[in-house]
């Protein structure tokens, strides 16, 4: 069984990010980026499948400018089998990433697609749903737990209140949460063997796919700070400002 | 111009959270054309949801897909359901719970437009704010789309009033199973506690309560405010308590009137679940945490001395 994993290139999630002061959008400028933390999750879960001998294949693929062939290379380090880059400049929504994975669907034929349930720059929670629908595969979201077998996936899901078990029919697409699996980090031999692994680039074009952005961002600003507060020093104090003061309790 | 909100509910009941999201709707009402608010029930044997969703404020019709392929609300049939409905809206728009968020993208890739996620404001009938980088900036988005699909965070609008109208209830018949997506079963946290993100008032713990025994501290407090109980990542992580109680970015968004962080540091991606809150309380031994760069009340103690005090005062 061969699994597709998508991963994206964001701003490294301990990094606080600043926003432009004219406004336009966040400043990006020698900021240190890294594999979306959900993608890492996924894959990592595409690496244990082919560990369990579930998978034979697992295949990385990213949509970005050449920067993001480190990401891609950090998933062949951590154990995925070989990397396709789909050329792109600048912002690219949700949908037309997507198309774009549809596209590869088509050519690779996964019988898994696993995704991260959000990249933590644009926060959509899109593209793992969308590609489910334009590839007319089930979906499992915030997946917690996967187990493959016999032509099914079953995938217990973090759903508000607690959990959820679907059984979808393969292919199928997951998107990943985070106590899914706690990914392992790469060796240094394996960095080194990642180098060696194919990865190919392949344009917009050449998957057939016209991208359109309906979607334009007007302004990108700060948000309202918060007024400092005060600190108290004591229990009392807190219950006398709370019920008193803040008429909280 | 006229807006389809999918209703929250579990078949049983009408979830607070659709009252937010008809707020949302009636904005976009109030700075576009004249338009209807129209609600879908999709659901099994959810006649009482129908039911309560007719008497909310603003809506002018409920339409009820009451079928055995909309039992789980799975996004494989909810999301044929909705496209075969979409021809009569301008704007689709879910809750941005596990529900909404699961259901929506697949709507819209179905209808070829783009989805809008977590909007916190309506600025015109196709322009909305949305937080971007975990809340650490807000974008203005506008879409030249055809059709609006969005989901809406609940905690940034009001609430309509929940009984004010009698609204019409129309059966809708259209029910397709996808056969490619099966429920098992659900697992759900049973709790007395009002839930997370409707709760008036919420007491977090994180990595400094020490280990899930110690969640028990904030119980008692929980149970004298009527608060419903959280956890910071950090906390989840460490496995001291489940998932479902985390606020963050990663987790749940709550805004409630009173929040309570105990032993939280304030990590960027826990704020940004919570930063909303109306009034916030940090209670942490270290003083130079930046939890308390946020709180209103910050308390600088030992949270095992702290806590069963905060308890015996209440």
């Amino acid at each position: 069984m061969k699994v597709l994993v998508a991963v994206k290139r964001v701003i490294d999630y301990n990094v606080k990010v600043r926003v432009k002061s004219d406004g336009s959008d966040v400043d990006l400028a020698n900021t240190k980026m890294a594999l979306n933390p959900f993608c890492e999750i996924a894959v990592e879960e595409a690496i244990r499948l082919k560990e369990q001998g579930v998978a034979s294949e697992v295949v990385v693929v990213s949509v970005g400018d050449k920067a993001c062939q480190e990401q891609i290379r950090t998933a062949l380090a951590l154990g995925a089998d070989r990397g396709i880059q789909i050329e792109s400049e600048g912002a690219v929504d949700s949908l037309s990433v997507a198309k774009l994975l549809k596209a590869v669907v088509a050519e690779e034929q996964p019988e898994l697609v696993i995704l991260g349930k959000q990249s933590i720059d644009s926060d959509n929670n899109q593209t793992g749903q969308m590609l489910a629908a334009l590839t007319a595969m089930p979906q499992a979201t915030f997946a917690s737990e996967l187990k493959v077998a016999d032509g099914k996936a079953t995938v217990t899901r973090e759903v508000d209140g607690g959990l959820q078990t679907l059984e979808l029919t393969l292919p199928a697409v997951v998107t990943t949460d985070l106590r899914l699996n706690e990914p392992r980090y790469a060796s240094l031999p394996n960095i080194m063997k990642a180098k060696r692994k194919p990865l190919d680039v392949k344009s917009v074009a050449e998957l057939g796919v016209e991208l359109k952005n309906n979607m334009k961002t007007l302004k990108v600003e700060p948000p309202a700070e918060r007024q400092g507060g005060i600190m108290v020093s004591s229990v009392t104090e807190l219950v006398e400002k709370l019920q008193n003061e803040a008429k909280a309790i | 111009m006229t807006i389809l909100v999918i209703a929250e509910h579990d078949n049983a009941e009408l979830k607070p959270v659709t009252l937010n999201v008809i707020q949302a709707a009636t904005e976009l009402v109030n700075k576009g054309a004249d338009g209807e608010i129209e609600v879908l029930v999709a659901g099994s044997g959810c006649q009482a949801v129908a039911d309560a969703a007719a008497k909310v404020a603003g809506v002018s019709k409920v339409l009820q897909a009451d079928n055995a392929v909309y039992a789980h609300q799975l996004a494989e049939n909810m999301s044929l359901l909705i496209t075969e409905l979409a021809p009569s809206y301008t704007h689709i728009l879910a809750p941005a719970t596990t529900n909404g968020k699961n259901c929506m993208p697949r709507v819209a890739a179905l209808l070829d437009v783009a989805q809008i996620s977590d909007i916190i404001a309506v600025e015109a009938f196709d322009t909305f704010k949305r937080p971007i980088y975990a809340g650490n900036a807000i974008a203005t988005v506008q879409s030249s789309e055809a059709k609006h699909v969005i989901t809406v965070r609940g905690t940034a609008f009001d609430a309509v009033e929940a009984e004010a109208g009698s609204a019409a209830i129309e059966a809708i018949d259209f029910a397709e199973n996808s056969g490619i997506c099966r429920h098992v079963s659900d697992e759900l946290a049973q709790s007395d506690r009002p839930e997370l993100t409707a709760a008036r008032v919420v007491i977090s713990g994180g990595r400094g309560m020490g280990n899930g025994e110690n969640f028990s501290l904030l119980d008692g407090i929980a149970d004298k405010l009527g608060a419903a109980v959280g956890a910071s990542r950090a906390a989840v992580d460490a496995g001291f308590v489940p998932n479902d109680m985390q606020v963050g970015q990663t987790g749940k968004i709550v805004a409630p009137e009173l929040y309570v962080a105990v032993g939280i540091s304030g990590a960027i991606q826990h704020l940004a679940g919570m930063k909303d809150s109306k009034v916030i309380v940090a209670i942490n031994k270290d003083e130079e945490a930046p939890i308390f760069s946020v709180a209103d009340y910050g308390l600088v103690a030992d949270l095992f001395e702290a806590l069963p005090a905060f308890e015996a005062q209440l």
